[in-house]
């Protein structure tokens, strides 16, 4: 009998641990999320930043300067992301920010493909986009990190040139907050 | 900064500011001058060169990127002394008034025709975004269609 009690004891014990553990757990993979979604809330400010979103758009013209007109010259998006066939984007933009015309610049200047487009989406609806391998040109996590934190034309961002503001997280800030969100799931929504 | 590239088919070497624009290298340090300077923002065209098979406008062109580029002027549209398609249009539907920004304009006009050989009008809007406060611009509409023909007769 004394013996029965003994193992019942062991059992409601182990189920108790077992619980504790399962909570502890589910506080981990909470606090995670919450710190993702935080990480992913300051993100949001560069990525919704006019340097970052006029390159986004979700029709065919980009956008320029901080009310985000459409891009002057009825430029186009053409069929490679590039311009048209006649109207590229290097037909003005080279590969640094131009001194004298002041018309900016960074290796490979071109538009977001449409799969990219964050014009009138959710903050939600960019993080799915972001993450969507389908429409973020087939990368996975650790290659959006790089892409986000390393690509030439986001880097730009923090170098757009005289006249052009920045955006409110600066470089180090930015990818900083992109790994962390990362590294805890990232989590949008 | 020593920059070798070719114009008009002959090899040049410079020494200038790596940043100064193609332009006053090609106004004023090879002394050509059919290219002109208009807004000096990239937004006339009517320092329209091509570059590499791409009609660049000039005035935003660093020079250190034309280090072994090809580059052709207005001067350089010609072959020789047979007119190119686009001036021989030009003259037959007297599209200039003042002239200031024909020769970007004919520039681009030329970049058009070796993309799309016979644009619509729609592609002529699209494409051909220079300026000219002449308003020649229903002459102009004219003188691509005439060149695109011309062209196309000579292949």
């Amino acid at each position: 009998m004394k013996k029965i009690h003994s193992i019942a004891f062991m059992a409601a014990f182990s189920i108790i641990i077992l619980s504790i553990s399962s909570f502890q757990i589910q506080d981990e993979t909470a606090l995670k999320k919450e710190k993702s979604l935080d990480s992913f809330k300051q993100m949001l400010t560069v990525i919704k930043h006019p340097r970052c979103m006029n390159c986004h758009p979700s029709d065919d013209h980009p956008r320029q300067g901080n009310d985000r007109h459409v891009h002057l010259f009825n430029v186009q998006r053409g069929k490679d992301n590039e311009g048209l066939a006649a109207m590229r984007c290097n037909t003005c933009h080279q590969k640094t920010n131009n001194p004298y015309s002041n018309v900016p610049g960074a290796p490979k200047w071109h538009l977001a493909p449409i799969g990219m487009a964050w014009q009138g989406l959710s903050d939600e609806e960019i993080g799915e986009s972001i993450l969507n391998i389908k429409t973020n040109g087939g990368k996975n996590l650790e290659e959006l990190v790089h892409h986000m934190t390393k690509d030439t034309l986001v880097l730009w961002a923090w170098n757009p040139g005289k006249g052009r503001s920045l955006p409110p997280l600066n470089q180090a800030q930015f990818a900083k907050a992109v790994k962390d969100w990362a590294d805890n799931g990232a989590a949008v929504k | 900064m020593r920059i070798d590239f070719t114009i008009n088919g002959i090899p040049k070497t410079v020494d200038v500011p790596e940043n100064m624009p193609l332009l006053w290298v090609v106004r004023d340090v090879l002394n050509m001058k059919g290219t002109k300077f208009g807004c000096g923002q990239a937004a006339c065209g009517a320092c329209t060169v091509h570059i590499d098979g791409d009609a660049i406008r000039s005035c935003s062109f660093a020079a250190q990127y034309a280090q072994s580029k090809h580059i052709t002027t207005i001067e350089g549209l010609s072959s020789g002394e047979k007119l190119h398609p686009v001036q021989q249009a030009w003259i037959e539907e007297i599209v200039p008034q003042c002239g200031y920004c024909q020769p970007g304009f004919m520039m681009s006009v030329a970049n058009l025709l070796d993309k799309i050989p016979n644009p619509t009008d729609e592609e002529i809007d699209d494409n051909i975004t220079n300026i000219c406060r002449c308003g020649t611009y229903y002459r102009m509409r004219k003188a691509i269609h005439r060149a695109a023909e011309i062209k196309s007769s000579q292949l």
